[in-house]
This record gives structure tokens, sequence and C-alpha cells, in this order.
């Protein structure tokens, strides 16, 4: 017969020996230490930030051109990885927002294109501010779009991009849902999530992104905020910089200068 | 083995082998989670690498002027200077060894894209010297009189002003 001391004593040694191989397993995951070692890997010292001058942007939609050809993202369907906005704000505080197919080419007329509502025109006296805004991925620290996969599909990578495995998607369009910026649509021709990654196939070549060297005004800017070094990441930490929603706590890494509050 | 909990056991084993075996077969081997740790760095190593790979269409206008030195300093002197030649000259490819690239667009809805006047003041564009499209010319192209790389009103082609 066993008494209570025994039994609360050999319950402790086997709940005891249960417990250390777990323990052990988990300390020698080697895929687990890599990943919470964040900063032994050689890409450490890149994580790739954005910097969009709104002062600049002049709406000619040369990098949303620029962008569909260098991603082949079928230059007339209605969906981009970078887009240009248009804000126009009138003097009684009314804002009107267009972005016609992206700005693919460009704003060419005065006229607000409001979709199935037709064109609005505004009387340029009327004007009180109007500006232009670029918009792209901004490859999150907290990537919602990640998170939300169910298949491991979208990740990122060790210098920050959010890129997409077309082979492993199953285009179930939680990330396009997900992003609070609506950076993600479906590619017309693999059928798969697309979104900007900032031409990771030129910025690990050295190169800038197609958008950056289309921009005759220099509006648009790439560089590595782990660099302090960089002319970005000396604009970005001794400006006065914003990001968009910050409030998501995604923790956007495209930052905006002049960026107004009429911005969404 | 015949007894009512042998064998529903047995069935779940080979359910579970099923599953593993699939896993297996499916899961590409260097699925995993990497740098950016449990929550968002689930993947394919190798997916990395293919996208590295895209092919680079806008080779920069650094490239064009390796061989087209003298375009490359007429424009450099004008006010379209900032313009990169791929811009107008369409992407470079591989140019000139791949016919593919180096279509020129000289059709007025590129010059348009800066040059159509919007009344913005305070802006960049609304300093841009600008046209109404509808009313300036609407039928001949932009390049009739003007001349891209070197965009001066002075500088409009002689047969178009006389």
């Amino acid at each position: 017969m066993m008494n209570r001391r025994d039994f609360c004593k050999k319950t402790m040694i086997v709940a005891g020996g249960l417990v250390i191989p777990l323990a052990a397993l988990e300390v020698f995951n080697p895929k687990r230490l890599l990943a919470e070692k964040s900063g032994s890997d050689d890409k450490s010292n890149v994580r790739w930030v954005f910097l969009v001058d709104i002062h600049k942007c002049v709406g000619c939609g040369f990098c949303v051109k620029a962008c569909k050809v260098e991603n082949e993202v079928p230059y007339d369907a209605n969906v981009t990885r970078t887009w240009v906005e248009r804000y126009v704000v009138t003097k009684d505080g009314q804002t009107a927002i267009d972005s016609p197919r992206g700005a693919k080419d460009g704003f060419t007329t005065q006229k607000i294109d409001q979709g199935h509502l037709g064109d609005k025109e505004i009387d340029p006296a009327s004007i009180a501010k109007a500006f232009f805004v670029p918009k792209l991925c901004n490859q999150c620290d907290n990537p919602a779009c990640v998170q939300v996969c169910p298949v491991g599909a979208t990740y990122q990578t060790g210098d920050g991009i959010v890129l997409v495995d077309r082979s492993w998607c199953i285009g179930c369009g939680y990330c396009v849902m997900g992003c609070p910026y609506g950076v993600r649509f479906f590619h017309p021709v693999y059928h798969v999530a697309e979104k900007c990654n900032f031409c990771y196939h030129r910025i690990t070549k050295g190169m800038k992104p197609a958008c950056v060297d289309a921009c005759p005004f220099g509006a648009r800017k790439i560089g590595n905020i782990r660099d302090p070094e960089d002319p970005v990441s000396r604009i970005i930490t001794s400006e006065q910089v914003n990001v968009l929603k910050e409030e998501f706590g995604t923790k956007p890494q495209v930052f905006y200068l002049g960026l107004s509050r009429e911005v969404k | 083995m015949k007894n009512h909990v042998w064998r529903p056991l047995l069935i779940v084993l080979v359910v579970v082998c099923g599953i593993l075996m699939t896993r297996a077969l499916v899961v590409p081997e260097d699925f995993g989670v990497y740098e950016r740790g449990y929550m968002y760095g689930w993947h394919r190593k190798s997916n990395e690498a293919e996208w590295k790979a895209i092919r680079v269409k806008y080779k920069t206008a650094r490239v064009c002027a390796g061989c087209h030195k003298d375009k490359h300093d007429e424009l450099i002197k004008s006010v379209h200077a900032a313009i990169s030649c791929e811009n107008c000259h369409g992407p470079n490819y591989d140019h000139p060894e791949d016919p593919l690239g180096m279509n020129i667009d000289r059709s007025r809805k590129l010059c348009i894209r800066c040059h159509s006047y919007l009344p913005y003041k305070g802006t960049l564009r609304g300093g841009i010297p600008g046209i109404d499209p509808e009313k300036h010319y609407p039928s001949a192209e932009c390049v009739l009189c003007h001349i891209p790389h070197n965009p001066k009103a002075m500088n409009q082609k002689r047969e178009a002003r006389s």
C-alpha cells in the first residue's frame, strides 16, 4: 500500500522525468535557435527601407509603368504592385481622391476619376491644396499578411522583404484581405498572391528598384536602415517622417516626407 | 489482436502513418523556419533564390551611356536630364542582342504624363510647363515640333515654326 508521501514523491519524479527530455528537445532545436538568434546570420546588416518624398511627386506614373514591365504584371490589367494617388483638397474641406488604373499613364486631366460615378470636375480656384502620394508595399516589421497565411507561402526574408512563394501559394486570399494597405492582389497570369517586393531581384544585385530608377524627380528612394551612413537612413532618423496607418501596429518600413493628414 | 481495443488503434496508426508519409512527400526539404522566426519566417528557403533570378529589364541610364555617349551628353545638358533613357526608349532587356527591348514611345500620351497642365499650386507639377491636351494641337504628336532631348522652346524643329 502506497502512502500519500510516496505517491507525491513518485509523481514528482515521473513528471520531472517527462519534462526533461521535452525541454532538452526544445533547447537543441537548431531551427528555433537560428530563429531566436536573429543577428547571427550574414544578412542581418541589411534591412531595406523606402523613402517617399511627397513634395517631389508630380504624378507622371513612370514608376507604375516601370514596375509593371519589370515585374511582368500585365500592363492593361487593373492591378499593380505600386500606384500613385491624387489628393485634391478644396477650400470647403472636401477631399477628392483618385488613382485611375493605378496612374499607370499618369494624371493627364484635371477631372477626378470616381469610377462608376463618373468624372468629377473641380474648379481650380476652389483648390486649397493638391498632392500625389505614391504607394507600395510597406514591408512591415510585423507583416499581417504573413501572419494570416495558412500554408507558409508568404514570408519575410532576413533583410526585411516580404515575398510570396508562387509554387506554394494556394490562392486563399487571406493575405489580400489581411493587408491594411491593400497592396496585395491576385496575379492575372499566375493566379497567386502578388505584391511589391522592392524588386528583390534588383536590390540583391546592388541595383535600385525599377520605380526608383524611373522616377525623374527623386521622389522615391531606397536605403538600408541598418547602415547609419546610408543617406536614406540619415533622412529617416533625422527628419520628420511619417508612416501610413501607424495605429495598426504593423511597423511599416516605407517612410513619407510631407505626409498630409488627408492621406489614408 | 482481435479485440475491440487493438482494431481501432491499428486504424489510427495507419492513418497517422499515412499523414506523416504524405507530409514527407509533399513538403519540400528546405521548408522550415528561418530568420524571421516562427511567426513570420516559415518558408521554402530556395524560393528566395527564385525571386533573385527574375530577369532585370531596366538596366538604367548608366548602361545606355556606355555606348550612346553622344546622346547621353546631349541629354544631361537639357532640362530633361533627370528622365531615365528607358522611360521613353523602353526597357533595355539585353539590347542590342535582344530585339525585345528599345521600343521608343513617341506618343503624345507619354509627354502629357508631366506636361498636361494641372492647376496644383505649390507642387512641382504646377510648375512644369503644361498644356491642355484637348486644346494644344490635339491631333499632332508632340515630337513633330518639340525635341525631347533638348526641349526648350527655341529648339522647336525649324519646319514646324515656318
